[in-house]
């Protein structure tokens, strides 16, 4: 008993000492380097807002980079698996390639001839059917380099040639369109959003999602009398993620549609068009929301499976991993499994966009989606990284590149600032993790 | 005295080579219930080589392993500790980057009715083991990387003696620890002994484990050099056989001792 008053008296000594900054961060538990992301990230969208005299934040421009994001976002959560194991995958982007052809002939020539056009189950037909390959495939990578023992490295540069090679194969080169009627709602776009009344439930509930596990944490943590957040930081905290979400909302929703779209879906409904146009907001597009979903479900596989237990585990230490029981290379053959069936929804995702399944589809992603994990604190040494970090590394390598777009830069010039805020994130990651030592 | 027991384990004839390298070479011990076995030699004897076997991180080339007298199918560490044999090894084995309860449960975590982690019960049961070895630790959310040699040391033995062990290895509990510290390994060593436990203590320094051990097996070049009861031999006569592989009068020579001329 006195163990614990000591203990108690000396956090509180402790916390006395700390200045009101150092003390508001230990209270919520806010992790300071995601924090330094966000930071970031508002300085390089404000920074295009200002050259672009105003045209960057608007809702059209944040609701496009939201979509733009998307396919990236969704390969990036897997991506930090890998990356944590000590691995890497270079094929993710000809995965994408493959798989999207795949599914693209599928549903644009094969599947028409059995069901017809447009069927109702078109869609779901072909999307399982990519989603089964990406894991065949992943599946495939992890067992080369889990029982063969050949690098990742080498495996997936391996892959990166086969599977663009063999995306050439299947139509011998020629671009497949157009996309299943449905399968396209995958892509966005006007029709591919969920419009403004279904953006404030989807927000609503999000909300509701926070508080209820703030207050679960909380109850669970008082279960064992372990110690607490103080009552006002669990209300910050459930302020400011609501807050976030439904200011987000509130944004895609001041996105209208297109005036001819908006005026013909007015023709078609028998809606009168009223003199100052008609308001029809775009919601949360349908990609970002598939996107939004995969990251809550890859931070639930991360940390609270014991899958993901395993992933950090071997990450840290292999050697311990394997002593401690853990069946170390079929973690290894799940992680890249895992990791095609994220190409493949990135698949669905970007064929459903551009109405079309490519030869060039995907080619450089695989680049962009290690970028996102690493600027997203995925430390390639193993045993470090978040999911939500890398999707928002996604979000800023996305948003310096629609905003260079945006200002009209040369995309040579582009490839070059990528390529230096790349290396420039990565060192000023290394310096914060040395100084926090 | 313990000859008419059944022994808890019995390593009977082991040998494993590395690339043409005997590294252990017909080797046979034993360990009785409640009883700590002192497993002694240079640098590359081949006592942690051995060990391992036990343990389930190699596989012997040949010999035979028997718990409470029965063959035992040891292929992987899953396998031994199936058997209730738990080793803390020297390298200590923790995953760095996870806190000491994930540690202490790795590969055997607690889940929730719904299949998910339960880490706020494997925290409550880490810090009641910890606390009964480690009064003082109260780093429980901090990556193991962060703790200090003795801190990582307490979690690496939370971890063995959580599963209720019945054998128990110890490859150089004390290396990384101060003399405070390793004065409590010493305490919890005869806890558990007195808790039935057998106890495989592996050491190159004689003076960490004589006054803890029952009994003392010597492994030089790979092989047993012989078997003594503590009580029966002075330091310096497991010095000698350490060293020069001279087996004393009351001591059981084995295959590895000096041929006397």
């Amino acid at each position: 008993m006195a163990d614990t008053t000591n203990t108690a008296h000396f956090n509180r000594a402790r916390s006395a000492a700390e200045n009101p900054v150092k003390r508001f961060f230990r209270a919520t538990e806010i992790d300071t380097r995601l924090l330094g992301m966000v930071g970031a990230m508002l300085i390089i969208w404000i920074g295009f807002d200002f050259l672009s005299n105003g045209l960057f934040l608007t809702p059209r421009n944040l609701w496009n980079l939201s979509v733009q994001t998307a396919s990236v976002a969704v390969m990036a959560t897997g991506m930090v698996l890998v990356i944590v194991t000590r691995n890497i995958d270079l094929s993710v982007g000809s995965i994408l390639g493959f798989v999207g052809m795949i599914m693209g002939v599928l549903q644009a020539e094969l599947l028409p001839q059995v069901l017809g056009f447009n069927h109702p189950a078109t869609w779901i037909i072909t999307l399982l059917a990519g989603l089964s390959l990406g894991a065949a495939i992943g599946a495939l990578h992890g067992m080369i380099i889990a029982f063969l023992n050949v690098p990742s490295f080498i495996v997936t540069l391996g892959g990166l040639l086969v599977w663009r090679g063999a995306t050439w194969f299947v139509t011998s080169g020629r671009t497949v369109a157009p996309m299943d009627a449905t399968f396209r709602l995958m892509g966005g776009g006007t029709e591919g959003s969920i419009g403004a009344t279904a953006s404030w439930i989807v927000g609503f509930l999000a909300c509701l999602a926070i508080v209820a596990s703030i207050i679960n944490a909380r109850k669970q943590r008082k279960r064992f009398g372990f110690p607490r957040r103080p009552v006002w930081a669990e209300y910050f905290l459930s302020g400011i993620g609501c807050a976030l979400v439904l200011g987000a909302v509130a944004i895609v929703n001041s996105y209208p549609w297109p005036a001819n779209i908006a005026r013909k879906y007015a023709e078609a409904n028998g809606i009168a068009w009223p003199e100052g146009g008609l308001f029809i907001a775009h919601g949360i597009a349908i990609p970002v929301l598939i996107a939004i979903v995969i990251g809550i479900v890859m931070t639930f596989i991360a940390t609270r499976l014991r899958f993901g237990r395993y992933v950090f585990a071997i990450g840290g230490n292999p050697e311990a991993a394997e002593l401690a029981g853990i069946k170390t290379r079929w973690v290894t053959v799940r992680i890249f499994a895992l990791m095609g069936m994220l190409c493949a929804v990135a698949a669905a995702i970007s064929t459903a966009r551009l109405n079309a399944a490519t030869n060039a589809q995907g080619e450089l992603d695989e680049l962009y989606t290690i970028a996102a994990a690493v600027i997203g604190g995925t430390s390639l040494a193993g045993g470090m990284g978040t999911i939500a970090g890398a999707m928002l590394g996604a979000l800023v390598m996305q948003s310096l590149q629609s905003g260079m777009v945006l200002l009209g830069i040369d995309s040579p010039l582009q490839r070059i600032v990528v390529g230096v805020v790349l290396v420039t994130a990565v060192w000023l990651d290394t310096v914060y993790r040395a100084r926090a030592k | 005295m313990t000859d008419q027991r059944t022994p808890l384990v019995e390593m009977k004839n082991i040998s494993i080579s590395f690339g043409g390298i005997h590294a252990v070479d017909n080797a046979s011990v034993d360990l009785y219930p409640g009883e700590v076995v002192a497993l002694l030699g240079h640098n590359g004897a081949g006592k942690s080589t051995l060990i391992k076997i036990l343990s389930g991180a190699y596989r012997r080339d040949a010999g035979e392993i028997l718990i409470n007298g029965e063959p035992a199918d040891i292929h992987n560490p899953r396998d031994a500790k199936k058997y209730g044999i738990e080793t803390i090894y020297q390298t200590l084995a923790v995953a760095d980057n996870v806190d000491a309860a994930a540690n202490l449960y790795l590969g055997r975590e607690l889940r929730t009715p719904w299949g998910t982690l339960d880490d706020v019960a494997m925290e409550a049961k880490a810090r009641e083991v910890m606390g009964r070895l480690n009064p003082n630790f109260q780093r429980f959310k901090e990556p193991v990387k962060a703790l200090s040699g003795g801190q990582r040391q307490s979690v690496a033995i939370a971890r063995a003696i959580l599963f209720n062990a019945r054998i128990l290895i110890m490859d150089e509990p004390t290396a990384a620890l101060g003399p405070q510290e390793t004065a409590q390994v010493g305490e919890l060593i005869k806890q558990l002994k007195r808790e039935g436990i057998g106890i495989f203590l592996i050491s190159h320094d004689i003076h960490d484990v004589f006054d803890l051990a029952d009994r003392v097996s010597v492994m030089k070049n790979g092989q047993v050099v012989g078997h003594a009861r503590t009580e029966d031999v002075t330091k310096d006569e497991v010095l000698g056989m350490i060293i020069m592989g001279k087996v004393p009068p009351k001591a059981i020579p084995g295959p590895g001792a000096m041929q006397m001329a």
